[in-house]
């Protein structure tokens, strides 16, 4: 009996290992097949380190960055949206090209369906909405999304909704500065605003 | 209630199903069993409860599959004399194809008992979660199973 259980035990089997990786690797597309794929994420390396990207049927819903750690935003996800998430690089092929083309300064719009559905409501969402039409070269200041949604005073809840905004880059945040030139803070710190800002041309 | 992403569950998951099916139903046909499992999790997933044993419960459905999988193929066998042996390319666990042929051959809950406990390390409260019964069957089928691959495994 000693040897039989331990010949089963021992059974070490280098080949499973990679057998596994592989077939999980191909759920993926089967159960987008079968619409089971309710959350598809994939990660892409940029000039700021890696981002974290995650779409829906709807579109992308969610992208991320240091210092905002990928297992407390995959969890964020399976709550807020649906558990059903999955690593799926191959749906987001478009999210990632036009990523890429951004920060090689080719793309000056994105081209992407979004999905709305992480923003808060009211006030915050019409901030961001506001934040959504700064045009690529330009910048706005928090007085000024905050008038646009509807409350110039505002602009402490509007600075909270920016640091809010799922989709930084997309829903440009990082183009609304303080007044008087100071840029003011970023999710991926002010040096990372500086950059996207001199990137696209707003500043020197 | 609050459940981890999907993907961390198949992180965590994969290989022990895929052993578990691999000893159940051989290298060839795990892979069919392995998606069939996860595509069946991924659609009861959400509605799920209690996410306190995820992998008895995952478990769970991939002895499912291995069980419809047995019995397909029993069905498909039914007008045929002889069933041709598979060779295989052989993933086989630990190089004794000799031994897995005859775990293979053992009644389903012994069969499944033996690979629950001495593959996956299983605890027989969840290898009776999976084959239905008490633990204290478990444990028996375990230990039948066992003495009759000693009594046809001889070398």
């Amino acid at each position: 009996m000693k040897d039989i259980g331990s010949k089963l035990r021992g059974a070490t089997d280098r080949g499973v290992e990679q057998a596994a990786a592989a077939a999980a690797g191909r759920l993926a597309a089967r159960a987008a097949d079968e619409h089971l794929l309710d959350v598809a994420y994939a990660f892409v390396d940029t000039p700021f380190g890696r981002f974290l990207i995650a779409g829906t049927s709807r579109g992308l819903v969610r992208l991320a960055f240091h210092p905002e750690p990928v297992e407390a935003v995959l969890n964020e996800l399976s709550d807020r949206v649906s558990p059903r998430v999955l690593e799926a690089p191959s749906e987001l092929d478009d999210v990632r090209r036009e990523l890429d083309e951004y920060f090689e300064g080719e793309r000056h719009e994105f081209d992407l369906p979004l999905d709305w559905r992480l923003m808060r409501r009211g006030f915050s969402e019409r901030v961001l909405r506001a934040t959504a039409k700064i045009p690529y070269g330009g910048v706005s200041t928090y007085r000024d999304v905050a008038a646009r949604a509807g409350n110039p005073r505002a602009m402490r809840a509007a600075g909270n909704a920016l640091g809010s905004n799922p989709l930084p880059i997309v829903v440009p945040c990082h183009r609304v500065v303080r007044t008087g030139g100071n840029v003011g803070n970023y999710g991926g710190g002010s040096d990372m605003k500086r950059a996207l800002l001199q990137l696209e041309g707003a500043l020197l | 209630m609050s459940l981890p992403p999907f993907q961390a569950l198949l992180d965590a998951h994969r290989v022990d199903v895929y052993r578990f099916l691999v000893a159940l139903v051989g290298a060839e046909e795990a892979d069919d069993c392995f998606q069939e499992t996860f595509l069946a999790a991924l659609r009861a997933y959400p509605k799920l409860r209690d996410a306190a044993n995820l992998r008895g419960w995952i478990l769970t459905i991939a002895h499912r599959k291995a069980m419809d999988h047995h019995r397909s193929r029993v069905r498909r066998a039914e007008p045929v004399a002889e069933v041709p042996e598979r060779t295989g390319r052989s993933i086989d666990l630990d190089g004794e194809p000799e031994l897995w042929r005859a775990v293979r051959s053992l009644p389903p809950k012994q069969q499944t008992a033996v690979v629950a406990r001495y593959v996956n390390d299983l605890p027989y409260r969840d290898i009776a979660r999976i084959t239905g019964g008490s633990e204290e069957a478990a444990r028996r089928n375990a230990s039948d199973g066992i003495a009759k691959l000693r009594e046809v495994w001889t070398r």
